[in-house]
């Protein structure tokens, strides 16, 4: 348990992928069976016990504690679990007794309701202030270290020199303490085989195309469709030796997600993989994203959540028909398969995404800008665009050159003003990269500043250098890591801001939430004062559009464990 | 005589009226007692200065041959008389040269502790426990919440970390009196051999502290190349780390040395990465340890978190009283470009 907590603790603090990954990869090196596994299993979500819940959690340290000393300190961290942790009362020096992870799982799983108390408290009373943290983060159901099933897989991969995409096709075949994948990565054994039916093929994805790629491309070469805005994901399905079906489906990057969308699974009939996007479909009309968002992560799927929000797969490709694996036939043969297994299987919830007949590029040029003139009609407020892809193109993981190009439609674009700036981390610990920045709001008798997004990309090295002098100049008040810059009419940082769509949003004070935005450019020759105003904004919402709840499931968090193409 | 005659709680730091000295106060006064070099306790401008010859020759080094009217040095285990009140210097093993101050007349003795830990520390005379019947506790770390590991472990975790991350600088933060000395001599004790790379705001103190303690091969950053200080281990004062001086080190692992370092907020909000819980403050078992072991029968809790270290007295059927003093903390937790572009 010592070593998973001093690893928890580290990759708590670590803010770049690349440390966690170095982190995680010695620690699956260097620790031995069975304990790695469990936790590797703890980080892919692999485990299954009863959490314990906050209120034991506070019993358990009352029984312990002067509530008035509790009170003080809990109110100065701010955290129960890491309260608890820091001042359980220890053990006298050299009587710490710690358990090892795998007997605290094993333990967990068996463990009536009624027992948990008690056992929860000796293992406390073994472990030191980092391992009760660790223990605590553990059994109520958080680790939230930042670190997703996948890059734990990426680390576990680079033990034998492996790609992680190598790990996802045994993955699901596997069970902690994954005793057989550590010794084939170590070369001590066979790599394990899957007799699931219904296992995850690693995606293939697409380049952003720039304009100069065109000349150098043939329109012939090529199939287009619409690139949808909703989730990518990949449907599995068949028989397995006993004559069960099985049917599963997974986000982009391999996460299981079937709990989430029993409505779409029922229509899992065939037998195969297909490769399409996750939308939500009403009244035979594709919603926008923001729509889509309300549905997803949600921890529990209510009848009522189903019944507002309809999941619908929109499939373009097919990876293994039956039986046949059919990632290595050109684009072309598997469209005609695709075309044949979808009208086959007959599934309302369940249809092609259709292709964009064009000529030449001006031709697919006008249909990216105006979707709904070009045949997809009222579907395309959930268009974000084209795709390219060549036609004697295989079904390659990951992501090849030149095979499928993404050509999404121009971003929308606002002037903004830089309102407030906070240091970044790792490399950017000492400039001031991350940025609010307001709009111009008008009532009665007041104009004033209103913020209305954040952004810490989009501009070069030497951009940031500019900027985090100008707010280091600029500065009038600090708060913590966080700077407030000047921001008057007159005198000011005006940003050109990029972004990708607009919601309502309860949780931010301009009531809107930008999806995915950037500083696309830097206006040091415009004055605050010609900066948009929020009306701006506000004609962009969808009409239909509904708010998001405040209650975390903000456009910045929605794609958490789904991932865009 | 009773206690709150002998000392008195005033804005400008404890006056003794018998004696007519404050200790350690907080703005100019004829007669300084001062425990210790922390520039929250020991500030320029007074008539007279008594204190260890440390902390004497530290306010030297940091303000100048000016800084006092006079100066009178002290020995740990020596004492004093003021107008008939005794004044005592006992180590507090809080940095080097830092003294717990015992102040008697009529048989009363109270011990003003200024800033004390009851741990181990290379790089000061350890902790002497006092007996008295009022001692006056300091609670930065007041709080059940804070205990400090022992701080070879928090050595052991940089090293690994130097280990795991060989091309990446690890850049410490630490206090540059007594905190940063006392990493130096932690790390030659855990075995390090490599040279130890300074910010120059470091440079006066620790030339100090090295002609007293073997503090191993010691160069300053100014002058070393980008390869040099590729996976080397550099202290800089806590103010540099946000600095633009941190600019120069190739994707720098940043670390900090502090008691509050123990609260994950707290090392977060700073963009620590690596956060060494290592303090010369004691952390609640040793203030509580230490109150209890020396007889008083009264407590009198100055800075930091009182409000918890008088409830643990109450509980204990001690008497006890927040001073409410204002003017002491952290030095160096400044304003986060204080340390501008120094070197």
């Amino acid at each position: 348990m010592n070593r998973f907590a001093a690893l928890l603790d580290r990759l708590a603090y670590e803010p770049s992928r690349n440390g966690k990954l170095r982190l995680l990869t010695d620690y699956f090196r260097n620790t031995a069976d069975p304990e790695r596994g469990v936790a590797l299993a703890a980080m892919t979500g692999a485990l299954s016990f009863r959490y314990a819940k906050p209120n034991l959690i506070r019993t358990l340290i009352a029984e312990r504690t002067d509530p008035v000393l509790f009170a003080l300190s809990y109110d100065y961290v701010g955290d129960l679990s890491e309260t608890v942790a820091l001042m359980w009362p220890s053990a006298a020096a050299g009587s710490l007794d710690s358990p090892a992870l795998s007997d605290v799982v094993s333990t967990l799983a068996a463990l009536g309701k009624a027992d948990l108390p008690g056992q929860l408290a000796r293992w406390l009373d073994g472990l030191d202030e980092i391992g009760r943290w660790a223990l605590l983060k553990l059994v109520t159901g958080g680790l939230r270290i930042g670190v997703s099933a996948r890059l734990a897989k990426t680390a576990v991969a680079a033990l034998g020199g492996r790609k992680p995409d190598e790990i996802e096709l045994v993955w699901p075949g596997l069970k902690p303490p994954y005793l057989e994948l550590f010794a084939w990565l170590e070369q001590r054994g066979e790599k394990p085989t899957s007799s699931d039916v219904a296992t995850f093929r690693p995606a293939m994805l697409s380049h952003a195309i720039v304009p100069d790629d065109f000349a150098s491309l043939n329109p012939a070469d090529f199939a287009a469709e619409w690139k949808w805005d909703g989730i990518r994901v990949q449907a599995v399905a068949g028989d397995n030796a006993a004559g069960e079906h099985v049917s599963r489906l997974f986000s982009r990057t391999g996460e299981d997600i079937s709990g989430s969308f029993p409505d779409l699974i029922e229509s899992f009939t065939f037998a195969g993989a297909l490769d399409g996007e996750l939308l939500i479909v009403r009244d035979q009309r594709v919603q926008s994203f923001n729509v889509l968002q309300q549905r997803l992560n949600r921890k529990t799927v209510t009848p009522k959540l189903l019944a507002e929000f309809p999941a619908h797969l929109r499939v373009y490709d097919l990876l293994v028909d039956g039986t046949e694996d059919l990632r290595e036939l050109p684009f072309d043969a598997r469209r005609s398969r695709l075309e044949l297994v979808v009208q086959r299987l007959s599934q309302p919830r369940i249809d092609l995404s259709p292709l964009i007949p064009f000529a030449d590029w001006e031709a697919l040029a006008r249909a990216r800008a105006d979707p709904a003139g070009a045949g997809a009609g009222p579907d395309a407020e959930a268009i974000e665009g084209v795709m390219l892809k060549r036609r004697d193109a295989p079904y390659v993981p990951g992501r090849p050159r030149g095979l499928w190009w993404k050509w999404k439609r121009d971003p929308f674009v606002i002037d903004a003003v830089l309102m407030y700036a906070q240091r970044g981390h790792g490399k950017r610990s000492s400039f001031y990269s991350d940025y609010t920045f307001g709009v111009w709001a008008t009532d009665a008798d007041t104009t004033e500043l209103v913020p209305v997004g954040k952004a810490y990309f989009g501009f070069t090295d030497a951009e940031l250098v500019e900027i985090d002098r100008f707010v280091r100049r600029k500065t009038l008040n600090r708060f913590g890591p966080v700077r407030e810059v000047v921001h008057d009419p007159e005198d000011g940082l005006v940003f050109e801001v990029a972004f990708e769509g607009l919601q309502r949003s309860t949780r931010h004070k301009s009531g809107l939430a930008m999806r995915f935005p950037r500083i696309s450019r830097l206006r040091w020759d415009k004055p605050p004062k010609d900066a948009d105003q929020i009306e701006t904004l506000e004609k962009l919402l969808p009409v239909d559009d509904v708010p998001i709840s405040a209650s975390g499931e903000g456009a910045t968090h929605a794609r958490k464990g789904y991932d865009k193409h | 005589m009773r206690p709150q005659d002998l000392l008195i709680p005033t804005p400008a730091g404890l006056f003794c009226p018998q004696g007519g000295f404050h200790i350690d106060p907080t703005r100019p006064v004829d007669k300084a007692v001062i425990t210790h070099g922390h520039s929250d306790h020991a500030r320029p401008g007074h008539g007279t200065v008594l204190a260890t010859p440390e902390t004497i020759d530290i306010m030297r080094l940091r303000y100048g041959d000016g800084f006092a009217g006079s100066t009178q040095a002290i020995a740990y285990g020596e004492a004093v008389e003021i107008n008939g009140v005794g004044v005592g210097f006992h180590p507090a093993g809080h940095v080097l040269g830092s003294a717990q101050i015992a102040v008697e007349a009529e048989g009363l003795r109270i011990v003003a502790s200024g800033d004390y830990k009851n741990v181990s520390d290379p790089t000061c005379v350890p902790f002497e426990l006092v007996r008295c019947d009022v001692f006056i506790t300091e609670a930065t770390f007041g709080l059940p919440v804070f205990r400090h590991p022992a701080p070879a472990a928090e050595i052991a975790k940089c090293l690994q970390s130097v280990t795991l991350f060989p091309e990446r600088t690890h850049l410490i933060g630490a206090y540059s009196l007594g905190k940063a000395q006392r990493v130096m001599a932690l790390l030659r004790e855990a075995g390090y051999r490599r040279p130890i790379y300074l910010h120059g705001a470091l440079e006066t103190l620790t030339r100090y502290y090295a002609a007293r303690f073997d503090l191993g091969e010691l160069k300053l950053v100014r002058g070393a190349t980008k390869d040099e200080l590729a996976g080397a281990i550099v202290l800089a004062p806590p103010s540099a780390l946000k600095d633009v001086w941190t600019r120069r080190f190739s994707d720098p692992v940043t670390a900090f040395a502090s008691g509050w370092m123990r609260i994950r907020a707290r090392a977060r909000q700073g963009g620590v990465e690596l956060p060494l819980v290592i303090s010369d403050h004691a952390d609640w078992d040793g203030l509580i340890a230490t109150v209890a072991a020396t007889g008083a029968s009264e407590i009198w809790v100055t800075h930091g978190a009182e409000e918890a270290l008088v409830r643990w007295c109450e509980l204990r059927g001690l008497e006890a009283r927040p001073l409410h003093m204002v003017g002491y903390g952290d030095e160096n937790e400044s304003d986060d470009d204080a340390a501008g572009t120094a070197p």
